[in-house]
């Protein structure tokens, strides 16, 4: 295959490790992660109190004022690290999840797992009184909850592709039903606060999140790599993969369950964000070329793509605070309906 | 085990003469039982070709002898081992299998499709050796497809997509290949082209190779061995020229024909056989099959 | 296997068969209506003020004056007029959408209609000052309208209006709806108020004039629904044999979408969004009736309104004496069906 040019590139290291690589993935993925760095560093500039590049340099080498230090330290480093780490964490659940239902449109949000886990936390602020462990709890064990009952819901001999998504879309609707009428219930502050928390803002990011997150990365990052290979193949069909000998049943619980984990990681740093874990895979799969969504790439574009939507709403709402969770779903929304319009070939339907 | 009603097989000789033997199987397919207490075995070295009518188990058993389906009761041994209790991988380095309607991903490359074969014999961190490359060369080679390599699956006719999908399972270098009805939907021209390539393979690498077809002429052309199934069970095994009568083909298609001898090969060639006056016959009484497989 | 030319000769056995089957259509029909006559009765007489039947039955018949009079005839019955015309509209739109999209799946909750009702009152409360629930009922059809065309549109692409490819436009378009009302909700506690007051499908506070005022459009859309019965039919076959057997496609579509806007928009704007009626009924009903939209409409209608009113009294019994909101009680209801209608279905159908 090296013989004609290529686009596939063999590396190997140290004589053992060897890995095929595209091309044009590596050079992408590689933009795509210095784009993510400028606009890191740009965030930390601007804001209502501009700081000059000198000066942040200094507060983060130790030589800051009391108030350089509070803006850099406090509000904008972990909030720019949180939509990173929270981005990259969307990007890949969403790449595993459109792997495994073999369909660009089957993310977490979709399949309900964010709703699972707004009604966790909802119901946790609105019921249970709200302190921030609490909430987080209930969100993980709602969102996690939920994937489950869509699993095993959608089970029947095999999980097939589309019979996720509707099973993922009809209990979302249940839980959004229930969701409204608790925070019709509540009384107007808890349900304020409710809803705040339920659009997904990097408003309050503290650096427990950017921990989690990291953590998070670190711990199922690799797990989702390594599913892979074994997920790519089994979209040539679950009998074509089985025949190459993929352990086909094992790898997708695999794929659900750290996917969906990961999901949850994402949720706890920044809040139900709709549409990143959708929109990140097929934009790095059409920017990569490759026929299929591949882990790392959508990690790096979910973490620009929440990054961006953060410095979107910032500079766009700059009085009103606006959580980024609005800017996401009309851009993702917008993204949806467009990926939709353009889908000749019935890959959707 | 209970003899076919049809056609006493030679003894099968010694087990090393046989490759893949299922016994005892029960079958089953979203709970309608598409078989009871089959026993089939697959000879070594030969093209065997299983044909049958809609709904009689062909594809059902053809999976069930490549792991795909578990069987309720009974087992499934390739080369003395269970194929389902060794390591998966493992098998697909013995056991390659070519599903009735794979998919290509949207937008990927003859050369990528094809590589894939070679997964069984990869590892995370071992992802490509000099070997694979060779072989994917040759299997595309073999089947024709190279000037393709560059090109994307989805432009390519029905007949060339299914020489890829062949170049796939040769890359996987297994010693049997199993074939899910790779004919249908191609015209007469590319399904000879696909079952020659089959002989082609079975003579040069020395496989075994395992049809499910349709078309029951082109089966008796090109197969060494023929297993004939009705309603989950083996009405006939054995060399078509000694296994195909017009007894058997009318009780197991339901058609009444006329054996000649195929000018061309030399082999039993059926004509079914023109009935005057159609509203005058009752209609033919369809024996209900067992069960209704939903894939032949 | 060979195949005959049937003989053109009718079998008085199977003439018979089909007159027992339009008699029993028929007989079910009344059964349904009987049923509805019975939960209407229900819905007038249960309620948070515990009242015996003599009082209900006194105060309906003959007035009388006094506190009983005013539930009875200016609470139960307005709340009762409404349930049963926004269950009939939700039910028979749902039956025309997914005879329309071929597809079993469509549910006006699903396909944005809420998103945009509930987008168009929002922008209303904050924009426009509006606060009074009777005039929210405007908006509410407009935003409704819109928000199905859109869907409809972005679904149907290059022709083929495909089950999930439906669901997802829905979904597409429910979140940019979604998107905006967030944004002025989070800026306009009023907004904010009014909204999450008008985001659960109730019955609770309607009132007669807003009832009369959607009557017209509802009996519009009625009317025009149940005429469609044999297009729908012949649609069903695709849109060649349909073509073929002299229906006109695009009219019928484009009629059939104002219908649906029509209903859907009317019933959630006078009981807010109620989710999965529209997407069970037509289900239940078929397993009865058959694939003959003929029937399936008129049936769709009752049971829609016996699902609506029941689980209105039900929200009414099950948390007494305060109440649980109806839409609330149909998802619950729903939602299960819903999953046994995916998971039994062989996707290929879908």
């Amino acid at each position: 295959m090296s013989n004609l040019s290529s686009p596939i590139l063999q590396l190997s290291f140290l004589g053992t490790i060897r890995l095929r690589v595209v091309r044009r993935s590596l050079l992408v993925v590689t933009l795509i992660v210095l784009a993510t760095a400028a606009l890191f560093v740009v965030q930390l500039l601007t804001g209502t109190f501009p700081i000059a590049v000198s000066r942040v340099w200094a507060t983060l080498t130790g030589h800051g004022t009391a108030v350089e230090e509070f803006v850099v330290y406090t509000l904008r480093l972990p909030r720019a690290l949180t939509a990173v780490l929270a981005g990259a964490a969307l990007g890949g659940s969403g790449a595993v999840y459109q792997s495994v239902t073999r369909n660009p449109l089957g993310s977490p949000d979709i399949i309900g797992f964010t709703y699972g886990a707004s009604f966790g936390a909802v119901l946790s602020i609105v019921v249970l009184g709200s302190s921030d462990v609490a909430v987080t709890i209930s969100a993980l064990a709602g969102g996690l909850g939920v994937a489950l009952l869509v699993y095993l819901l959608s089970m029947r001999g095999g999980v097939q592709g589309y019979r996720l998504i509707l099973v993922g879309i009809g209990i979302s609707s249940v839980l959004a039903a229930l969701v409204s009428y608790l925070l019709l219930k509540a009384n107007i502050i808890d349900a304020q606060e409710a809803y705040v928390w339920l659009t997904g803002s990097l408003n309050g990011s503290t650096w427990s999140d950017v921990w989690i997150g990291l953590v998070g990365l670190a711990v199922l990052g690799p797990v989702l790599v390594g599913l892979g290979p074994g997920l790519r193949l089994a979209e040539m069909g679950d009998q074509a993969a089985l025949g190459l000998g993929v352990h086909v049943g094992r790898n997708r619980l695999c794929a659900l369950g750290f996917g969906a984990a990961l999901c949850a990681i994402a949720v706890v740093c920044a809040g139900p964000i709709t549409f990143i874990s959708l929109a990140a895979p097929q934009i790095a799969r059409r920017l990569t070329g490759t026929p299929t969504v591949r882990v790392i790439p959508s990690m790096a574009v979910g973490a620009l793509l929440l990054l961006g939507s953060d410095a979107l709403a910032q500079k766009l709402f700059p009085q009103s605070q606006l959580p980024v969770g609005i800017t996401t779903l009309a851009l993702g929304g917008g993204y949806l309906a467009w990926l939709i319009a353009r889908e000749g070939r019935s890959r959707i339907g | 085990m209970t003899q076919p009603p049809f056609h006493q097989p030679h003894d099968i000789a010694a087990t090393d003469s046989t490759v893949l033997v299922g016994s005892g199987l029960h079958l089953s397919y979203e709970s309608v039982v598409v078989a009871e207490n089959l026993n089939v075995e697959i000879p070594r070295g030969k093209l065997t070709m299983i044909i049958g009518p809609n709904g009689c188990g062909k594809s059902t058993m053809l999976k069930a002898l490549a792991r795909m389906l578990k069987p309720a009761q009974g087992t499934v041994l390739l080369d003395g081992d269970d194929i389902h209790r060794s390591p998966t991988k493992a098998i697909a380095q013995r056991l390659g299998l070519l599903p009735q309607s794979p998919l290509a991903p949207e937008g990927i490359t003859v050369a990528d499709l094809v590589s894939r074969g070679r997964y069984p014999y990869q590892k995370l961190l071992r992802q490509w050796s000099r070997d694979d490359e060779m072989i994917v060369n040759e299997a595309m080679t073999a089947t024709g497809v190279l000037q393709f390599s560059q090109r994307s699956v989805d432009e390519l006719s029905g007949g060339e997509r299914q020489r890829v999908w062949l170049a796939m399972v040769l890359a996987q270098r297994t010693p049997t290949l199993l074939l899910d009805e790779p004919t249908t939907y191609l015209d007469l021209a590319h399904q000879l082209d696909v079952l020659r390539l089959c002989e082609r393979v079975k003579r040069t690498r020395e496989m075994t190779v395992v049809v499910v077809i349709h078309e029951l002429n082109l089966a008796i052309r090109h197969a060494d061995h023929l297993i004939v199934m009705k309603s989950g069970e083996i009405q006939a095994v054995g060399a078509p020229d000694e296994v195909v009568t017009e007894e058997l083909i009318e009780h197991t298609f339901g058609l009444p024909c006329r054996i000649v001898t195929d000018p061309e090969s030399g082999k039993p060639m059926v004509i079914p056989r023109m009935v005057a006056d159609d509203s005058d016959q009752p209609p033919i009484a369809e024996e209900e099959p067992r069960a209704v497989s939903p894939a032949g | 296997m060979t195949m005959l030319a049937a003989d053109p000769v009718t079998d008085p056995a199977e003439e018979n068969a089909a007159a027992r089957r339009r008699s029993a259509l028929v007989a079910g029909l009344v059964v349904c209506l009987a049923a509805l006559g019975v939960v209407m009765l229900l819905s007038i007489g249960v309620g948070a003020r515990n009242l015996s039947p003599a009082t209900v039955w006194d105060a309906l018949v003959h007035g009388r004056g006094g506190e009983a009079e005013l539930i009875v005839r200016h609470l139960r019955v307005p709340r009762t007029a409404a349930g049963l015309l926004v269950g009939a509209a939700l039910g028979l739109a749902g039956a025309l959408m997914q005879a329309l999209t071929r597809n079993p799946l469509a549910d006006p909750g699903l396909l944005g209609v809420n998103a945009g009702a509930a987008c168009a009152v929002v922008c209303a409360i904050a924009f426009l000052r509006i606060t009074q629930p009777g005039a929210y009922v405007w908006f509410a059809l407009l935003g409704a309208g819109v928000a199905t065309v859109a869907v409809y549109l972005l679904g149907s692409g290059r022709g083929a209006a495909s089950p999930v490819r439906l669901v997802l436009a829905g979904t597409a378009i429910t979140a940019v709806l979604t998107g905006v009302i967030s944004a002025v909700v989070l800026t306009n506690s009023i907004a904010f108020n009014g909204f999450r007051s008008w985001t659960v499908g109730s019955l609770q506070n309607v009132t007669a004039s807003v009832v009369v005022q959607v009557v017209p459009f509802l009996a519009v859309g009625i009317v025009c629904a149940l005429a469609s019965g044999s297009a729908l039919n012949a649609m069903a076959l695709g849109d060649q044999l349909a073509t073929a057997l002299g229906a006109r496609m695009a009219r019928i579509r484009f009629l059939g979408i104002v219908t649906t806007t029509l209903l859907c928009g009317a019933a959630t704007a006078v009981a807010g969004p109620i989710t999965f009626v529209g997407l069970v009924v037509p289900h239940t009903v078929r397993a009865f009736t058959g694939p003959d939209n003929r029937w399936i409409l008129p049936y769709s209608m009752v049971v829609g309104a016996i699902l609506v009113l029941t689980s209105d009294v039900i929200g009414r019994v099950v948390l007494w004496p305060s109440e649980l909101e109806v839409s609330v009680v149909t998802a619950v209801i729903g939602a299960p069906v819903f999953i046994q209608i995916v998971r039994r279905r062989r996707l290929a159908q879908l």
